[in-house]
């Protein structure tokens, strides 16, 4: 126990999102790796400077619509075309072509419901959000106004200490350092 | 960071810190409900059981009991059903249209706006649930193979394109509002301390953490389901208009119907946007966030659309005379002669006249005119569809089938029900839900907070001292 327990895990507080976005590029600078940020809203311009990468939910999101799309047309030419074609008011429904017009409305409708859906879904499971999950910010003021830095000894080439006077060495506010088994 | 021009009104007001934009709208949640909260409750759930005891009563004995006949077949079921869909267009536009147009004052509204639309839209579907009559088999809706045979639901109908629009309308909606909602909750979750609260607040929050890499998601998420929810807007009242349109019944069947609608809709939508809001400011103390400026951008909305309702009945009316079709021309000469005519004429001063007074800077900036205005638009907005409805249909084609619709006692209950489960379900939100969307006015504060604006301002080396 007492080997591992050299690794540490360091939550540095700001209070303040611009004064995060200056450490943050100043550490990184320094050849700091910043595992994340919490923060109470999008802190814009900080993806690129730790390192997250662009979220491919929009690709996901056009695959999902165009299932919807492909299912509400095969249905409708299932329902009304296929299996039981209709005679309706002098119009009969015996081809797709004829009848897309009349398709359309529902086919959108089905398209966006899928988009929606598909993309909603995805997205709370990429997240790992789910109804009765535990959360896991580091300190309950991080959803109110203050923004944590999260930093891994073992992620870094630098010690503990040169980690730690990088970091008092920003405009922080509080500063907490544990101690974890790998 | 983001500047903006000095010469634009904040958008909050006071020297507020994030933490004040936390306390200011959780607060409300941590205290005892105000009085005011109670009694109004007290009211609204009243008239909602007076309404759901209407429903049921409709339900065991048929929909005899509303004024309906032969030649009016549908009355103020269908009227009700498209005044509450219209005024659950504001939600959504407000969050999807403004959000691509990056219009920041829909922040202090969005998330009571999209509450108003969810309530509203759970509304518009108890009409036509009801009118079918057996409302245990409304699942026939649905394209599910049945026991007599493969018959399908008809795929060219508007009423099904109906179906599917308001459910998707409905669904997706929901699923805006509560992704919005998800880092909102997690607020609430690490601010209260009453193990209940903490537990349910906990269990609502999904276990948001808002680690950058969420924030990312969130924010594609959001400006997709923007995307894709603003055609999605422009579909559902156009659906909804060709559920009349599609039809060969004079007054009914114009190729104005989809555009004249859609915006209709958002005009009452956003005139109820109003009448909740400037209530909801005052019993909540929201007036920094929620101020004139912002009640004069809805109100510029509410002319505009206003308008061009306006020109829309002009324009109907001058085509049903120029196009010779002595149907039409009869119809609408009925319309504005006939027995119907007081709500014709309640309909064009309510929705053409009296909001012509926006144009005017200091009605549209007087929070009482407004307040009025508003109520005046959505009395308006319904004797519209009313109209529409009513005028079109009492008339037949054989003069020995005409006949007149008399309002029942069921028909004024289920519909003012309705009014006090919408009221019940929007006090509930505005006591349990964070009613201002937080993570998204922390972000604007600093380009349009008042102090934040101002020292901007004076840092600026060549600024004037004003």
């Amino acid at each position: 126990m007492t080997m591992e327990s050299t690794k540490k895990v360091f939550h540095v507080m700001y209070d303040d999102d611009d004064k995060l976005m200056d450490a943050a590029k100043n550490l990184v600078g320094q050849g700091v790796r910043i595992k994340d940020v919490y923060s109470p809203f999008p802190v814009h311009g900080i993806d690129p400077v730790i390192g997250v990468k662009r979220t491919r939910l929009a690709i996901a999101s056009f695959m999902y619509a165009m299932t919807g799309t492909s299912l509400a047309l095969f249905g409708m030419w299932y329902f009304m075309i296929q299996d039981w074609p209709m005679n309706i008011g002098g119009k009969p429904s015996f081809s797709l072509i004829q009848n897309l017009p009349a398709f359309v409305p529902v086919t959108f409708e089905f398209t966006v419901l899928c988009a929606a859906h598909g993309m909603s879904i995805t997205y709370l499971l990429r997240n790992g959000t789910l109804p009765g999950m535990p959360a896991t910010n580091p300190d309950p003021r991080t959803t109110d106004d203050k923004f944590v830095m999260e930093i891994l000894t073992e992620e870094n080439a630098m010690d503990a200490e040169g980690l730690e006077a990088a970091v008092k060495g920003t405009d922080m506010m509080e500063i907490s350092i544990k101690e974890y088994a790998a | 960071m983001q500047q903006e021009a000095s010469i634009r009104e904040p958008l909050i007001l006071g020297n507020k810190t994030y933490k004040d934009i936390t306390d200011d709208v959780v607060g409300p949640i941590q205290g005892a409900p105000p009085l005011s909260w109670k009694i109004g409750i007290a009211i609204s759930s009243t008239i909602a059981f007076y309404g759901v005891g209407c429903i049921l009563y409709l339900i065991g004995t048929g929909i005899g009991v509303w004024g309906l006949n032969k030649t009016v077949g549908w009355a103020w079921d269908i009227t009700n059903f498209v005044w509450w869909v219209g005024i659950g267009h504001a939600g959504t536009l407000i969050s999807a249209v403004l959000l691509l147009f990056r219009q920041k004052w829909r922040m202090a509204i969005n998330r009571s706006a999209e509450a108003m639309t969810i309530f509203a839209v759970i509304m518009a579907a108890i009409f036509p649930g009801i009118h079918m009559g057996r409302i245990w088999v409304s699942y026939w809706v649905l394209p599910l193979p049945n026991q007599f045979g493969s018959l399908w639901v008809n795929f060219n109908s508007p009423l099904l394109w109906d179906v599917f629009a308001i459910s998707t309308y409905f669904s997706v909606s929901l699923v805006f509002w509560y992704i919005g909602l998800i880092p909102d909750f997690a607020t609430i979750r690490d601010r209260v301390t009453h193990p209940i609260q903490k537990k349910v607040y906990s269990v609502l929050s999904f276990g948001w953490s808002g680690r950058a890499k969420n924030w990312t998601r969130f924010e594609e998420v959001s400006l997709v389901l923007a995307g894709i929810a603003t055609p999605l807007v422009f579909s559902v009242h156009s659906i909804v208009s060709m559920d009349f349109a599609t039809s060969v019944i004079p007054g009914w069947h114009t190729t104005i119907f989809p555009p004249y609608f859609v915006s209709g809709a958002v005009f009452s939508g956003f005139a109820m946007v109003q009448t909740l809001l400037l209530i909801m400011r005052k019993a909540m103390r929201l007036e920094n966030y929620i101020h004139t400026k912002h009640v004069e951008y809805m109100n510029i909305v509410i002319i505009v659309t206003g308008s061009i309702v306006g020109v829309a009945y002009l324009t109907e009316l001058f085509i049903s005379w120029y196009s010779g079709v002595e149907y039409e021309s009869y119809a609408f000469i009925n319309r504005f002669s006939g027995p119907y005519s007081s709500s014709y004429w309640a309909m064009m001063t309510c929705n053409v006249i009296s909001p012509q007074l926006f144009w005017f800077k200091k009605i549209r900036r007087s929070l009482l005119a407004t307040f009025v205005l508003s109520i005046v638009v959505n009395i308006g907005m319904w004797f519209e569809r009313y109209v529409i409805i009513l005028t079109s249909l009492h008339r037949d084609y054989l003069p020995s089938s005409w006949s007149e619709f008399h309002a029942t006692g069921v028909d004024v209950g289920v519909f003012i029900g309705t009014l006090g489960i919408f009221l019940t379900l929007f006090l509930l939100f505005a006591r349990f839900f964070p009613v201002l969307a937080l993570n998204e006015l922390k972000t604007i504060l600093k380009s349009s907070g008042e102090e934040q604006k101002r020292i901007q301002e004076e840092a600026k080396p060549n600024s004037k001292a004003s």
